[in-house]
């Protein structure tokens, strides 16, 4: 236990929290008298230096842990777990974080611009910060940090009623869902007297081989819920569409993106623990006593962890994917109809964690569909922000015409929407394919494949809506047809998005190289 | 060869790129484009003559998945290629008169031409599957935007359908890839990797149908009558020229080229089919002659087209599953046949008739006196149609004989079935010809009148260049057919030899 | 001369792109292709091998993985069928001199139908000709529906369903045989039908379906020659064809199916045919006998030459099936008589029919379009010279010694009757009857006599008896000497009946 460690492993939160309050001081102290649209761009600009830091201090940090306290095992009291995976996931947090930012810029709905740059760098600190916890406690704080720093920004366009409707609803599930997670937390501290995921994951296993497992079921069911509020999956999903409709867009991108990567990258980690753990002591001394007391097989049917966790996710998978696309065909709300794409997305992802492997190979996966997924969904809000401002609805209809109105924004639009899609080259699509290729590499037999069927299933069905959306923008005649608008930098970040989106579809090997490199 | 692929795709770019209002440049700089295209393909062809297998490009394209973008020509791709390219050029051709929004409407018809001379060159499976998705979208948007018939709905028929079956080979392609050990997603790679026989019995009909999907396949032939009628001209001789050879090259290549054993015996048989192979079989010849008998009953004259390329499909599937090599041989003549035919024949209802008469009825048009007043697309279209009768000197005489012949030795009543289909071919291409263009009924002195007042517009050179392209084509290869079937034989041999049988 | 038949083939077919081309000027076109497609023609004939085998063989492969080669070769049938056609065309070009519609097309089909001709009667690869058969097919097709009588439509499309019909029925038979053996070439077949091998094959792979596939290989033919009871498409289409189509119709299209009886199915289904001689002669019988009774129920001069054809081709159809008689049960003489007999009978058939329905275009041309014999009569004063050569057309059809029908249905007759005394017998009642029905249109259009209205009805001018002149000297000269076909003919025919066996 250092606290100059726990400094050195925390720098890049620490950036953010600095970048925050600078933010906060310069648009309180010096800035109060310029025009709103200077506050916002020095604001946005300010948030931006601070995620570049960030980032830097992220390279910094390099691969290192904090634990505390001393146990048996060399990490088996981790706090926080930098590098690796998780560093991934911080860049992923910081680089999309600075793209909502970016989006402000031709924002109106708020004059606070300061208030909301922190509160969006405070928010993406703890995002950080969970991508790293490596206990309970920590996950915890990181998770009530990020969720806070979310209630305030879906509830930021103070002059809209929907804003505060969506603000109150998040705000309630998401109490609520702390309450499970914290319940379920508790239970797990009981069975195995600590907090360290290591250290729970042994701890519950050998509980449950003592008779422990129905309480460890409880445990897992609660904190899936907790962790699947987060992630808006069926059925702790309620909130997500009308917290994205009802957010301001740039809010909305960031929930969308920022929290679902660290999220991710929570349940990452809390997946590679278990089955790291199991991949160090499977075969020596926990197999030998789990074989001798409760099975005579080989440890492959183990209870605890191992097999519960899976099904868990596995139904939670299978829910979402299934319920979020069916949902999506219904809507005519642009930004409803992401949140229940965004529903199937991480069903998808799910599944991914539901068949972790133990290689790198999944977390790889699953890094690389979320970073994308991030990405393509910040490029998706930012158009329909820009619609918005120009119809004053994000009615599917509202884009009827598009590419007569502004081209460039229609063609992002078939891009991003594509890619949501999960056509190829463009990176949905590897996405998708490099998941689903970890999903079967783990080789679970028919059960993983049948699955990944209903998955791909599921993603042809998708093509329809977000069509329904390309249909209206490319085919349907325009009802107006003024030319619509954007922002210089909007339209050029928006570009850049989907530029990008191209290219890492043409060459994935790119950012999955870029991954690997942690 | 491989610049064919890019070609297309930077002409789509530039296309899009172009400003608006700038149509006949769009045009010329598309026909420039198709033009170049069908050049490089047509010299491919000439120089891979004689050769087999010849590797274009091999990169590796995602190096921890064994991903490589390998691509490659073998016979059966050079003469695909060609045919893209003739189809190409002919599609810009027939496309002369599109007003509305020309440059997006090349940009889109480019892409999916890159998307298809890409799935015919490609050898890694992935790769394959990458193109061919690419491909569907644009169609999408063609149909959508520049259709006419219920446009919306057959465009998003088509699209869900084509997804659908791309599904099904995108789970096909993930479970073989992995089940192989995830180290290369190369064709060859996949066939040598000795997956167990039981997994192809399930792999073999699962990316077989994703495909045949787009083949035309009854009973998910659906798509197909719908999609051609709503689909403008270019866009449905694409299709059906085309689009519809993807399907039916992904069943050859991928399907049965890494899934031999799939069309091994079950061992036991259920209504007298003994294999995935007689299912497919039956199913296709179900094809041929259902597609012939609606034809016969249709009042929209593209309709009677569009379940025309049903049937004609179906001798494409007939003859793959005749898994021998003069049915195999027959089955690639014939996509290339069709895809000359069928474009033709679309051209000539679809532009040519269409533009005109603004009327697609059969029972309409015979008012019309077309021989008379049309002379030009009225013996364009005799051509046509006897040579999608399958009429000697024509391509589809050779290729349809060399799939019955296949079949015949595979099993003796697929020919006589197909044979039907055959008959109800003669009968319903004729019947189309006879209302269309040949009525009998003598004007009243009231069209006569009314054809004085309204003039159809002359024939222009597009059109003729269209038609001579295509019909010369048809003749060639029926007329010689060895220089396609010189290109085709080895090919098939070799990948008979590969383990299919 | 090598090349030479490509080149016959190609010519008509290079002056039928021209011609369409050249709209009002196509009929010079034609013509000018059609005296060069005749001299070439010629040229073939007398340049026979002088054995009766095949001569000025051109052989390529074309198709090597479905046995199709190009393969084409001339005997002296072969060589005699390329002159009827030359000479028909070129009459049928002669008359069709007044095309106001899309004069161009016209032509041009026309050409390509005698492209058909020759390629069909020069093919030896079944592929091949059977490109050619149906070639032919659908310009005639084309020049009924667009240029016929009022009820064009139906009657083309009958004669289309009919003929296609019997070329499905071909191409089936054929498409099982090359199943059986993977040979299309006739002569291969042939000598694999002569030496047994081919019902071998063919029973062990399809069992003894042999009659079934010769059947259907008659029935092809039979249609186009046509034998009662195919022949209803016939008078119909020829009554509605103009009468210069309905020269081409009758003088060179139907000779296709004799043709094609000797060439393919006889050499390589004899044995089945010869087993089905009895029936097949009683349909060629009735089809001698009801032609010409037929022929006497009409009215319409066209109706009436057209069931004469189906009663003179009969004639052919009954010589071919007589000598179809197994090895020993006849003498070569007679065979040979009846052989030869047959061939010459396609030639003067295609010549006399030809000329008849010219005459008979020339009256409508002058009486306004009509051509029932009861609308005329005592033609022969107003117009003595189409009379005179139109009576010694019509003789020469009713076999008037000293005109060439009678030389040839004589060698008939001469062979038929050792052959089948029965049938030989039966069908003589058929000449009688044709006699009377030829004397019954002699007495009511041209004696009699003269109503009013024709008092005035002009008479061949210059130009049409230049034209007409040399056809008319033609069955005078083969009348007298008819050596000049029966010397170059007679060694194809020993050489066929050599070959052939039952």
């Amino acid at each position: 236990m250092n606290y100059a460690d726990l400094f050195r492993v925390t720098l890049p939160e620490t950036v953010l929290e600095v970048a925050a309050i600078v933010v906060l001081v310069a648009d309180l102290v010096f800035l109060r008298k310029a025009v709103l649209r200077a506050r916002v761009a020095a604001a946005s600009l300010l948030g931006i230096a601070g995620c570049a830091v960030a980032w830097w201090a992220v390279g910094c940090a390099g691969a290192q842990g904090f634990s505390a306290g001393q146990g048996w095992g060399a990490g088996s009291d981790l706090l926080l777990a930098a590098g690796g995976t998780a560093g991934v996931a911080q860049v992923g947090i910081l680089v999309l974080t600075a793209l909502t930012l970016l989006l402000l810029i031709d924002a109106d709905f708020t004059r606070h611009a300061g208030e909301y740059v922190a509160v969006v760098l405070m928010a993406a600190a703890g995002g950080m910060l969970i991508a790293a916890a490596q206990d309970l406690l920590v996950i915890f704080i990181g998770l009530e940090l990020l969720s806070l720093g979310l209630y305030i920004l879906t509830a930021f366009a103070k002059k809209s009623g929907k804003s505060a409707e969506a603000a109150m609803k998040y705000y309630l599930f998401g109490g609520m869902s702390a309450a499970f997670l914290l319940f379920g937390f508790s239970y797990l501290y009981g069975l195995s007297g600590s907090t360290s995921l290591p250290r729970v994951v042994y701890g519950t296993y050998m509980a449950s081989a003592h008779g422990g497992t129905m309480l460890l079921y409880v445990a897992l069911v609660m904190i899936a819920a907790g962790l699947g509020f987060k992630v808006a999956a069926v059925p702790f999903h309620l909130w997500a569409p009308d917290t994205y409709e009802g957010a301001p867009a740039p809010a909305a991108a960031f929930i969308a993106s920022v929290s679902k990567v660290a999220s991710f990258a929570l349940l990452i980690s809390i997946s590679s623990v278990a089955l790291h753990f199991f991949g160090e002591l499977h075969f020596t001394y926990v197999k030998a006593y789990v074989t001798a007391r409760i099975v005579s097989e080989p440890v492959h049917i183990t209870p605890g962890i191992p097999t519960a966790w899976p099904l868990i996710l596995m139904v939670l998978a299978v829910t979402s994917m299934v319920l979020g696309n069916l949902a999506a065909l219904a809507q005519s709300s642009v930004r409803r109809l992401l949140a229940y794409s965004a529903v199937a997305h991480a069903g998808y992802i799910l599944l991914g964690l539901a068949f972790f492997s133990w290689s790198s190979a999944s977390a790889h996966a699953i890094l690389y569909y979320i970073l994308t997924y991030g990405l393509t969904t910040v490029g998706a809000f930012g158009v329909v922000a820009v619609v918005e401002r120009a119809t004053g609805s994000d009615r599917m209809d509202a884009f009827l015409g598009l590419q007569k109105r502004n081209p460039l924004l229609a063609a992002v639009t078939l891009v991003l929407f594509l890619s949501l899609a999960g056509i190829p080259p463009l990176v949905g699509f590897w996405a998708k394919f490099n998941l689903f290729a970890a999903v079967l590499g783990v080789g679970a037999g028919s059960v993983s494949l049948w699955l990944v069927a209903l998955a791909i299933a599921m993603s042809a069905i998708s093509l329809y809506y977000y069509l329904q959306v390309l249909k209206r923008a490319y085919v349907m005649p325009a009802t107006d047809e003024t030319p619509i608008q954007a922002h210089p930098v909007t339209l050029v970040v928006l570009l850049a998005i989907a530029a990008a989106v191209l290219v890492m579809g043409c060459f994935p090997a790119l950012l999955q190289n870029w991954i690997a490199s942690f | 060869m491989a610049w064919t692929i890019y070609l297309s795709f930077a002409g789509a770019l530039v296309e899009a790129l172009l400003p608006k209002g700038k149509n006949e440049l769009a045009r010329w700089l598309a026909l420039a484009v198709a033009g170049a295209a069908l050049i490089l393909a047509l010299t491919g062809f000439v120089s891979g003559m004689g050769q087999g297998r010849v590797v274009l490009a091999d990169a590796a394209w995602v190096p921890s998945m064994g991903i490589h973008y390998l691509l490659a020509a073998d016979g059966i791709s050079r003469v695909l290629v060609l045919l893209t390219g003739i189809a190409a050029v002919a599609g810009v051709l027939f496309s002369w008169n599109i007003e509305l929004r020309t440059n997006q409407f090349f940009a889109f018809y480019f892409a999916l031409i890159g998307g298809v001379f890409g799935v015919f060159l490609s050898f890694d499976f992935f790769l394959l599957f990458t193109f061919y998705e690419i491909a569907i979208v644009p169609k999408y948007f063609l149909i959508a935007i520049w259709g006419s018939t219920r446009r919306g709905y057959g465009a998003m028929k088509l699209a869900l359908y084509s997804f659908v079956g791309s599904a099904m080979v995108l789970i096909g392609l993930l479970a073989a890839y992995t089940a192989s050990g995830s180290h290369s997603t190369a064709l060859v790679d996949l066939a040598r990797a000795g997956l167990p026989v039981h997994m192809q019995m399930w792999l073999f009909p699962l990316v077989f149908v994703g495909f045949a999907i787009l083949a035309g396949m009854w009973p998910f032939h659906t798509w197909a009558p719908t999609g051609h009628v709503a689909a403008p001209t270019a866009a449905s001789m694409l299709l059906a020229g085309v689009v519809m050879k993807l399907g039916a090259y992904g069943c050859l290549r991928a399907g049965m080229g890494l899934f031999p054993h799939g069309l091994d015996p079950w061992g036991f048989s259920f209504l007298g089919l003994g294999s995935w192979r007689d299912v497919f079989a039956v199913l296709a010849v179900i094809g041929i002659v259902y597609g012939a008998l609606v034809a016969l009953a249709q009042s929209d004259f593209k309709f009677v087209i569009g379940y025309s390329s049903v049937s004609h499909m179906g001798f494409v599937l007939l003859g793959l599953m005749t898994l021998n090599q003069i049915g195999l041989d027959g089955a690639v003549l014939q996509m290339f046949s069709h895809g000359v035919i069928a474009g033709l024949l679309f051209a000539i209802v679809g532009r040519i008739v269409y533009e005109r008469t603004h009327t697609r009825q059969l029972a309409e048009l015979e008012t019309m006196h077309l021989a008379r007043r049309l002379p030009f697309a009225a013996w364009a279209f005799v051509i046509a149609g006897i040579a999608s009768m399958g009429l000697p000197g024509f391509s589809g005489f050779i290729a349809e004989l060399q799939v019955l012949v296949g079949a015949w030795h595979a099993n003796p009543w697929w020919t006589a079935a197909a044979g039907v289909g055959i008959v109800v071919g003669v009968a319903y291409t004729w019947r189309a010809l006879q209302k269309a263009f040949f009525t009998d009924a003598v004007p009243t002195a009231h069209e006569l009148e009314s054809e004085q007042a309204h003039g159809f517009a002359p024939i222009t050179w597009p059109e003729m260049a269209g038609v001579a392209l295509l019909g010369i084509s048809t003749i060639v290869v029926g007329l010689y057919p060895r220089i396609l079937l010189d290109s085709i034989e080895p090919a098939v041999k070799a990948l008979l030899a590969g383990g299919m049988q | 001369m090598n090349g030479i038949l490509t080149l016959l083939t190609v010519l008509p077919l290079a002056g039928a792109a021209i011609a369409l081309f050249s709209g009002r000027h196509g009929r010079g076109v034609a013509l000018v292709t059609s005296l060069l497609s005749l001299v070439l023609a010629l040229v073939v004939w007398l340049h026979l091998p002088a054995d009766g085998a095949m001569g000025m063989v051109e052989l390529h492969p074309w198709a090597p993985s479905l046995g199709i080669e190009y393969h084409l070769g001339v005997d002296g049938l072969g060589a005699l069928m390329l002159v009827l056609s030359a000479i028909v065309t070129l009459m049928s070009v002669d008359a069709a001199h007044r095309v106001h519609h899309q004069p161009g097309l016209y032509y041009a089909l026309v050409l390509a139908l005698e492209s058909g001709l020759f390629g069909s009667f020069t093919a030896l690869n079944f592929f091949h000709w059977f490109l050619f058969w149906e070639l032919s097919l659908i310009p005639a097709f084309f020049l009924i529906k667009l240029w016929g009588g009022p009820k064009r439509g139906p009657a083309a499309t009958q004669f289309f369903i009919y003929t296609m019909a019997g070329s499905v029925a071909l191409l089936l038979s054929f498409l099982a045989v090359f199943l059986s053996t993977g040979v299309m070439d006739f002569g291969k077949l042939a000598d694999m039908a002569a030496n047994g091998t081919l019902a071998q094959m063919v029973t062990a792979h399809l069992g003894a379906v042999m009659p079934w596939l010769a059947m259907g290989v008659l029935a092809g033919f039979a249609v186009k020659v046509p034998l009662m009871p195919f022949h209803t498409w016939l008078p119909a289409a020829y009554a509605e064809a103009p009468s210069p189509v309905t020269m081409l119709l009758t003088g060179a299209m139907s000779k296709m199916g004799v043709y094609g009886l000797l060439r393919i199915a006889i050499p390589i289904f004899g044995p089945q045919i010869a087993a089905l001689r009895t029936p097949l002669l009683v349909l060629a019988v009735a089809t001698v006998v009801m032609g010409a009774w037929a022929a006497a129920a009409q009215k319409d001069l066209k109706r009436i030459f057209a069931y004469s054809s189906v009663n003179h081709l009969g004639y052919c159809l009954l010589g071919i099936f007589a000598l179809a008689i197994p090895a020993g049960a006849a003498s070569q003489g007679t065979q040979a008589a009846a052989l030869n007999g047959v061939i010459l009978q396609m030639f003067n058939h295609g010549l006399t029919a030809a000329a008849l329905f010219w005459f008979v275009a020339m009256i409508q041309m002058r009486s306004g379009g009509l051509r029932g014999i009861d609308d005329f009569g005592g033609l022969r004063k107003p117009a003595p010279v189409l009379a005179g050569l139109m009576g010694i057309a019509l003789f020469s059809s009713l076999g008037l010694p000293g005109l060439n029908g009678f030389v040839s249905e004589f060698l008939i007759f001469r062979g038929v009757f050792p052959l089948s005394w029965v049938a030989g017998t039966v069908a003589v009642l058929g000449l009688l009857v044709t006699a009377a029905v030829i004397l019954t249109v002699i007495q009511k259009v041209f004696a009699g006599p003269v109503p009013e209205r024709w008092a005035e009805f002009p008479d061949l001018h210059a130009s049409e008896r230049l034209a007409l002149a040399p056809v008319i000297g033609l069955m005078l000269l083969l009348g007298l000497v008819p050596q000049l076909i029966v010397d170059t003919i007679n060694p194809t025919v020993m050489n066929l009946l050599a070959h052939w066996r039952f």
